[in-house]
């Protein structure tokens, strides 16, 4: 199965390249639209803040791309991280920055309640909203590892598939159609990460 | 809820992984791939991998090296050591690490902080502090592998650090490192006290219950630590399940075929 990695310069694609490359998937890096040619599973990874994410999908042209591919109904796309946030409407990281707008909703900081930190760092639940191919074989509740200071606040409450006690909530995972994100490291999270990724693979 | 992390740190120098007392008398204690393995198939929760010569060398980590470590590891991985500028930092991340740990470098230019955090998001900028206390017991940071001391006083630097964009503090106290003696709970309190991005205690951890007083009378947020399953018998798991028996969250260790 051919996997197509968005390389937009944000952050570590050694992890996911070898994460997918575990679950027998043939991975290409893709730094222009064109290179999506023939996909049906698109990988978007990530770190980093929102408003430099978007520039640098932007000067790529692989804004449209993903948009393109999306409509057409050519495929999967799951986004990880940074990448889930940009699917968003809007990221409210430093400037306002218009997202992807792949699936409703907001990018805003976690405000944490007492005795939490930010960013949220380390392992934690994961609590599914819905039943999900995604989640397949994967224990309700199981720990993911996440990393990150903001968190997307979704507008249609059934595009949130998975919540994580956090700052109040976490949204996450969120779905529309063939779009997925999720808002912890698949890639770093051992061997329930792995489950995950196999499981879009089979989408 | 969110779980507290036990992460084994290993320290690299040129062809292998070293541990010393107070950062000095270094002893072999194996090479590096095999560690990774072994930790990666025990499925800790997270490593921290220290080149401690890149900086007095005055070189750039080993990228090619790093490859081969990330390729074996499924848990996140912080790799610290000559990290002095966003370039090195940019190669780091793309060979794998998860987070950078800055040390040396912040001192001379606190600006890296900022400009890392801006360009990769403070959540992968991990800022190391090594510490020890003066003639009139105030903890001041040093800095090349505790080779120098930097003027700075502990609890300023880490608000100054937090202030300036990092995304976790990894503490170490120099006097207690390889002493199996426990934390410097004190000093783990004072920064854990001053910040609100998480604390990573390290330094003198010998037994599972050091681990439980860093975490609940210093207020660490994890604990890391090299000596005591370098030199012990003690495990990871072992230090999570004393953990776990007095309350604290900790995350269950899955076996690869009930994932």
């Amino acid at each position: 199965m051919k996997v197509a990695i968005l390389d937009y310069g944000m952050g570590n694609l050694g992890s996911v390249t070898r994460a997918l490359e575990d679950c027998g998937a043939e991975v290409v890096l893709c730094t222009e639209g064109a290179a999506l040619e023939g996909i049906g599973k698109v990988v978007l990874p990530g770190v980093g803040a929102f408003a430099d994410g978007m520039a640098a999908l932007r000067q790529r042209g692989l804004d449209r791309a993903l948009g393109e591919y999306v409509a057409a109904g050519r495929g999967e796309l799951l986004g990880i991280c940074l990448g889930m946030q940009l699917l968003a409407d809007w990221g409210l990281e430093g400037e306002r920055t218009a997202g992807l707008g792949l699936i409703a909703g907001e990018v805003i900081r976690l405000q944490p309640g007492a005795g939490e930190r930010v960013p949220h760092v380390g392992w934690n639940c994961v609590q599914r909203l819905s039943d999900d191919p995604l989640w397949q074989g994967i224990a309700e509740g199981t720990d993911f590892y996440f990393v990150h200071s903001y968190h997307f606040a979704v507008t249609r409450q059934k595009q949130a598939i998975a919540r994580t006690p956090y700052c109040g909530e976490v949204i996450s995972a969120v779905r529309s159609g063939r779009v997925y994100g999720v808002q912890f490291h698949p890639e770093k999270s051992s061997f329930p990460g792995r489950r995950l990724l196999q499981n879009f693979l089979s989408l | 809820m969110l779980k507290t992390r036990v992460i084994p740190t290993l320290l690299w120098k040129d062809f292998g992984l070293v541990k010393g007392k107070g950062f000095d008398s270094w002893r072999r204690v194996g090479t590096v791939l095999p560690a990774i393995k072994v930790y990666n198939t025990r499925d800790v929760d997270e490593l921290i991998l220290l080149d401690i010569t890149a900086t007095a060398q005055e070189r750039e980590p080993d990228y090619e090296a790093i490859r081969d470590f990330t390729a074996e590891c499924s848990v996140p991985l912080t790799l610290g050591g000559g990290v002095n500028d966003l370039e090195v930092i940019r190669k780091l991340l793309y060979s794998g690490a998860d987070k950078v740990a800055i040390n040396s470098a912040a001192y001379a230019r606190p600006q890296l902080i900022t400009e890392a955090a801006q360009r990769f998001g403070s959540q992968c900028v991990v800022v190391s502090i090594d510490a020890r206390r003066d003639a009139h017991g105030r903890y001041r940071c040093y800095r090349c592998c505790g080779q120098e001391d930097t003027g700075r006083e502990l609890v300023a630097w880490a608000m100054e650090v937090e202030s300036l964009g990092a995304g976790e503090i990894l503490l170490t106290s120099i006097e207690r490192d390889g002493s199996l003696q426990g934390y410097d709970v004190g000093m783990i309190r004072q920064v854990a006290r001053a910040v609100n991005i998480p604390v990573i205690a390290a330094g003198g951890a010998g037994e599972a219950s050091h681990f439980h007083q860093a975490l609940v009378q210093g207020g660490a947020n994890a604990v890391a630590a090299a000596s005591v399953f370098h030199f012990t018998e003690l495990t990871p798991e072992e230090v999570k399940q004393y953990l776990r028996e007095r309350g604290i969250a900790v995350r269950n260790t899955l076996q690869r075929d009930a994932a």
